[in-house]
């Protein structure tokens, strides 16, 4: 794991160290949320405003990873995600490297380590890794001397998702307030639907709650993890109770390629429960927002009608997709001596 | 020190230690007269004439330099500023971060860009100002004014307006504000308090 960035407190860093370039290691890896305090996920939104000025250019792209390359490694079906890096990594000139399961070596029986070292020895500098199997970003890191960045690791994090989800919040309390908000503190944002199998929900637990916001949970029993011990959160199986005092309602789509039990009686019964009907976003809050991961599962977690209201922030998290992740690839790759 | 006249290239933990005051407010506000005389006679006249800083050492005297050349000539004179983070050379060999966000809302297509920085030393800023530039179209021509000259280029770049040569060594730092310019060192400290 990463350590984080300790030249400004540690005593063996002398100037004479900082003349001559060198210094403490920067970051490497992004794995979880946790590889980021407060001031890390603080200082990703701020490169992120630089990134949002250089999309809205006529010519959206800056030199600053020329000649490096950022290897996409995807071995679970995702477009999104991975469109979403690649052209993060393009308007920041870096050169890009696919690697999608359906199409490589993998279905001929290929280990994840072998594959991974290949794309390693072709020289990159970042790995962008996505497994269904939490951790494996983590096992990589042993394995190749690129930085890695989890893109999603079976249930465990999608730390890019929670710092993209941040970034949206704070870009709709910006534009509500006339002013950048210090972090997230006050509001109050409920994680609805399959919490247990979530690897967003695990993120933006993490993140959110850094930044000072109240994290509620809100799922019924068996989509709830086992424990929430040394979670910073509360939780709830009553969605209807808590609508009316929520800021943020966020609601994670029904996995169903993870449900390998029956969990659900069935998704209208979901629907029925937990989903965000006309009838609940009526009485959230008036200035709410409403969140969703994508892709949307319109009729289960969300009804057509609420996705495309405008407290639907679901085309803006798309958008700050990109800013964020260039802001993440810029921030291991770019942004200090390696 | 490869780039001590910007402040973000400043380690925290280290403090300026001021020395020598070589320009007084007066003096600065007089080179910007100067210099916005220069501009306007070397241009005949202000037309199609913009002015970008470089963030953020480059700006408050940059919108400065606006307000006396639009009191000298009837012209509007468009100001922008400009963050050249992410077009640095020295990406990856030390910490490079954005300061403040562009803000260059018009085409430079055909106008003469006035690029103003506070301090001139190894030249790399402005290369790299020179490369966003031209990604926001094809200037006529691109003019370099800055507040101090320091010597100790890397690179063939000049100025064409500068308010103050002023030799330097390179280990020295050349700290420019509204209210003077002073030249001294960074010292070492224990802690995070110190130079701005």
């Amino acid at each position: 794991m990463s350590a984080p960035d300790t030249t400004d407190t540690d005593p063996s860093v002398t100037g004479e160290d900082f003349l001559v370039g060198r210094r403490a290691p920067a970051p490497r890896h992004l794995l979880s949320i946790a590889d980021l305090d407060r001031d890390g996920i603080l200082e990703i939104m701020r490169l992120s405003d630089a990134f949002a000025e250089v999309a809205e250019r006529p010519i959206p792209k800056v030199p600053a990873l020329r000649g490096r390359t950022v290897a996409t490694v995807f071995m679970e079906p995702s477009t999104r995600t991975r469109l979403s890096f690649e052209t993060a990594a393009k308007r920041l000139s870096a050169d890009v490297m696919t690697f999608t399961a359906a199409t490589s070596s993998s279905v001929k029986g290929e280990s994840l380590r072998d594959t991974v070292e290949t794309i390693d020895a072709m020289g990159i500098d970042a790995m962008v890794i996505r497994h269904h199997a939490s951790g494996a970003p983590l096992r990589v890191t042993d394995w190749v001397g690129a930085s890695v960045i989890n893109a999603g690791d079976g249930t465990h994090e999608h730390p890019t998702q929670a710092l993209l989800d941040c970034y949206t919040i704070r870009e709709a309390l910006t534009a509500r307030h006339g002013e950048v908000p210090a972090d997230l503190g006050g509001l109050r944002i409920a994680i609805v639907g399959d919490v247990k199998h979530s690897r967003v929900a695990r993120s933006n637990v993490l993140a959110f709650s850094a930044l000072g916001a109240e994290v509620v949970l809100v799922a019924p029993p068996t989509l709830m993890p086992a424990s929430l011990e040394g979670w910073p959160v509360t939780a709830t199986g009553d969605l209807d109770a808590i609508l009316g005092e929520l800021d943020v309602i966020y609601l994670l789509r029904i996995q169903s390629e993870r449900l390998g039990e029956v969990l659900l009686p069935s998704l209208d019964e979901y629907h029925w429960r937990y989903g965000l009907t006309r009838a609940r976003a009526d009485a959230l809050k008036r200035d709410a927002l409403v969140m969703h991961p994508g892709p949307m599962i319109r009729g289960v977690e969300i009804s057509p009608e609420v996705a495309d209201l405008p407290a639907s922030l679901v085309t803006r998290q798309v958008r700050n997709g990109v800013v964020t992740r260039m802001a993440v690839l810029f921030h291991l790759l770019g942004s200090g001596a390696m | 020190m490869a780039d001590g006249e910007r402040s973000s290239t400043r380690p925290r933990g280290r403090v300026f230690v001021a020395r020598t005051q070589v320009m007084d407010g007066d003096e600065v506000r007089r080179a910007l007269v100067r210099i916005a005389h220069e501009i306007a006679e070397r241009n005949r006249g202000l037309r199609d004439v913009v002015v970008v800083g470089i963030q953020t050492g480059g700006v408050p005297l940059a919108e400065q330099l606006v307000t006396i050349l639009r009191e000298i000539e009837p012209a509007a004179v468009p100001f922008g500023t400009i963050d050249v983070a992410f077009y640095r050379d020295d990406i990856r060999l030390r910490p490079v971060q954005p300061e403040e966000v562009t803000d260059l809302p018009f085409d430079l297509t055909g106008r003469t860009v006035v690029l103003f920085d506070d301090v001139l030393f190894t030249g790399r800023t402005v290369r790299a100002a020179l490369e966003a530039l031209a990604e926001r179209g094809r200037a006529s021509a691109v003019q370099l004014a800055v507040m101090v000259d320091r010597g100790h280029r890397e690179l063939p770049i000049r100025p064409d307006f500068v308010g103050k040569n002023l030799p330097t060594r390179r280990d020295e730092l050349v700290v420019v504000a509204e209210d003077g310019v002073t030249i001294g060192d960074l010292r070492v400290t224990g802690n995070d308090e110190g130079i701005r």
